[in-house]
C-alpha cells in the first residue's frame, strides 16, 4: 500500500516536472502566465493609477499595491488554461494513450499535471512580488505575507488548473480549451480583481460582490494593502476549497468518461 | 544560382498582379466562410475588454480633468485598435501555418512578385479588420457610445483599416522570421504594447508620469487620439486628425519595408 503510493507521488513528481519544463520551453503556454499579466499591470496601474484619489478607494500606498493581487490571480487563471491546453496536445499526439497503458493510477496523470500548475502558480507569485517590490509596493503583512501569498496563488492555480484539465480531457481538443481563453477575462473583469467592487458599474460592481475570483483576490489582497482579517482569510479559503473541489470532481467525471468511451 | 535566376523572371504586370491580390483576399475571405468559428476569438476578445474596461474602469470619469462623461466613449478606439491588432496578427498565424505546411512555398514558387504576395496578405487584414470594428461599434451604440458624426465614423474606420495593415505586415514579419505558430504570442504582445502604451485608459494628463512620457513618444497615441476625437467630441478637426495619419503612415511604411524584406530573405 506505503510501496503503491510512493509510486503513485514519484510519478505525480516526474509529470508534474514535465509540465512545468513544457511550459517553460514553449513561448505559447509562458507568455499568458508571465508576459501577458505583466504588461497589463503595467499598462492598468500607469494608466488607472490616479484611480487612488476616487472617493471610496481603499487605502493604500500606491495602486501598484491594490493591483499586485488581480496580476497574480489572472496569471493562475491563465496558468489553468495552458495547463489544459497543454493537456489536450498530450491527448492529441497519443502521449496520454500511453500513460494511460503504464501500470499506474490514472488519476495521476491529472495531478501530474496540477502539481506542475501549482508550482507554476509559485512561480507567479514571486515573479509579481518581485516586481511589485522593484517598484515600489510593500507588503504590509511582511515576510509571512509574502510566504502566505505564495501559498495561497499556488493553490488557486492548482484549483484553476483543476478546470483546464476537466475541459481538456473532456473534448480533449487543444483549440476548444485554447478558445476559452476570453472567459478568463469575462470571469476577471466581474470581480474585484482589478478595481474596487464598490466604484465599478452596474451590473459588474453586483455580480463581483459574489464572485469567489473575488474573495480569494481580497484575500491576497489584504496580505499586501493592509493586514489580514479572519473573514477574508476564511472567504479566501473555502473559494479555493470549493473550486479545487468542483474541478477535482469534474476531472475525474471526465477522465473515467474517456477510458469508457475511449475519447 | 538557379535560385537567383527565378526573381530576375518575375516581372510586374498590373492585371495579373491584382488578379493575384484578389486571389488572396477571397482565400482569406473562404476561410472565414468555412470555417466562421476562426474570427470569433478575434470578435471576443476586444468586445468583452470594451465591456469588461468599462464596467471596471467607468469611475475614472469622475476624476477632475477626464475629457468625456462616459468612459465607454473614451474606451471604444482603444478596443477598435485591438480588434485590428488581433485580425492583424492572426494573418501573421495564418501565414506561420501555411508556412509550416508547405503551403507558402508553392506561392513563392509562383511568378507572382513578393510586393504582391505581402499586398494581398495585408490587404486581407485591413479588411477583416472591419468585422470585429462592426461588432464593437454595434455593442458600442448599444450601450450609450456617443455618435462620432459620419467623418468621425469614417475616419475612426479608415484608422482601424490601416492599423489592421500594421498588425499584419508585423505578423508577417515575424512569421517569416521563425517560420512558425510558435511565435504567435511575439506577435500579439507586439500589438498590444503598441496600442495599450498610449492614452488607451486615461487622458494624457492623468496618467502616471512613466507611462505619460511613454505614451508621447508612442506614435500609435496620434492613432488613437484621431480615432478617439470624434467620439469624445461629437466632431473632427483637422490638427487632432494630420497627426494620427502621418504617425499610422510611417509606421506602415517602416513595417511593409521590414515585412518585404523578410519576403525578399524567404527561399523556397
Amino acid at each position: 500500500m506505503t510501496d503503491r503510493l510512493l509510486v503513485n507521488l514519484r510519478v505525480v513528481a516526474v509529470l508534474g516536472r514535465r509540465s512545468v519544463r513544457q511550459t517553460f520551453r514553449r513561448p505559447q503556454l509562458m507568455a499568458p502566465i508571465i508576459i501577458f499579466p505583466t504588461l497589463l499591470l503595467a499598462i492598468q496601474t500607469g494608466g488607472a493609477g490616479r484611480a487612488v484619489d476616487l472617493p471610496g478607494f481603499p487605502q493604500v500606498n500606491g495602486f501598484l499595491d491594490f493591483m499586485l493581487a488581480g496580476a497574480m490571480v489572472q496569471s493562475t487563471l491563465l496558468a489553468g488554461n495552458s495547463g489544459g491546453i497543454a493537456m489536450a496536445v498530450d491527448i492529441e499526439m497519443g502521449f496520454t494513450d500511453r500513460l494511460l497503458a503504464a501500470p499506474i493510477s490514472r488519476f495521476t496523470l491529472v495531478l501530474g499535471r496540477l502539481a506542475g500548475t501549482a508550482v507554476l502558480g509559485a512561480f507567479s507569485a514571486c515573479w509579481f512580488l518581485a516586481i511589485g517590490l522593484i517598484f515600489g509596493a510593500s507588503i504590509a503583512e511582511g515576510v509571512p505575507g509574502a510566504i502566505g501569498i505564495v501559498v495561497l496563488v499556488s493553490f488557486t492555480a492548482l484549483a484553476f488548473g483543476g478546470i483546464g484539465a476537466a475541459i481538456a480531457l473532456r473534448t480533449g481538443s487543444a483549440s476548444i480549451v485554447q478558445g476559452l481563453f476570453p472567459l478568463v477575462f469575462v470571469v476577471l473583469f466581474l470581480s474585484s480583481a482589478f478595481f474596487p467592487a464598490n466604484l465599478m458599474l452596474e451590473p459588474a460592481a453586483s455580480v463581483a460582490d459574489y464572485n469567489p475570483l473575488s474573495f480569494i483576490v481580497e484575500g491576497i489582497r489584504d496580505l499586501v494593502i493592509t493586514t489580514l482579517s479572519a473573514e477574508a482569510f476564511w472567504k479566501a479559503t473555502l473559494s479555493i476549497a470549493g473550486i479545487a473541489t468542483l474541478s477535482l470532481v469534474l476531472s475525474n467525471l471526465a477522465l473515467r468518461r474517456r477510458l469508457r468511451t475511449g475519447g | 544560382m538557379e535560385a537567383h535566376s527565378i526573381p530576375l523572371e518575375r516581372r510586374f504586370d498590373l492585371a495579373s498582379s491584382l488578379e493575384m491580390v484578389r486571389a488572396l483576399i477571397r482565400r482569406a475571405a473562404n476561410e472565414l466562410l468555412r470555417v466562421p468559428g476562426a474570427a470569433i476569438p478575434g470578435v471576443l476578445a476586444p468586445t468583452i475588454f470594451f465591456l469588461g474596461l468599462s464596467a471596471v474602469f467607468g469611475s475614472l470619469t469622475l476624476l477632475p480633468g477626464f475629457t468625456t462623461d462616459t468612459y465607454q466613449s473614451f474606451i471604444i478606439p482603444v478596443s477598435l485598435m485591438q480588434g485590428a491588432g488581433f485580425t492583424g496578427a492572426a494573418t501573421g498565424v495564418n501565414l506561420a501555418r501555411d508556412i509550416e505546411q508547405g503551403w507558402f512555398d508553392r506561392l513563392l514558387a509562383s511568378p507572382a512578385p513578393r510586393p504582391v504576395l505581402l499586398a494581398g496578405l495585408v490587404l486581407s487584414a485591413s479588411f477583416r479588420a472591419l468585422i470585429p470594428a462592426t461588432v464593437l461599434l454595434a455593442v458600442g451604440f448599444a450601450l450609450g457610445v456617443h455618435w462620432p458624426g459620419v467623418p468621425g465614423l469614417l475616419l475612426a474606420v479608415l484608422l482601424v483599416m490601416g492599423m489592421g495593415s500594421l498588425a499584419a505586415c508585423w505578423g508577417v514579419t515575424l512569421a517569416l522570421k521563425f517560420k512558425s505558430q510558435a511565435a504567435a504570442p511575439l506577435m500579439q504582445a507586439g500589438m498590444f504594447v503598441l496600442i495599450l502604451f498610449t492614452t488607451a485608459y486615461a487622458p494624457q494628463q492623468l496618467l502616471q508620469p512613466w507611462l505619460g512620457d511613454v505614451a508621447s513618444i508612442n506614435p500609435v497615441t496620434h492613432v488613437v487620439e484621431g480615432a478617439r476625437q470624434g467620439f469624445v467630441t461629437g466632431s473632427i478637426s483637422w490638427s487632432e486628425t494630420w497627426p494620427g495619419v502621418v504617425a499610422l503612415g510611417g509606421l506602415l511604411a517602416l513595417m511593409v519595408a521590414l515585412a518585404l524584406r523578410g519576403m525578399r530573405r524567404t527561399s523556397y
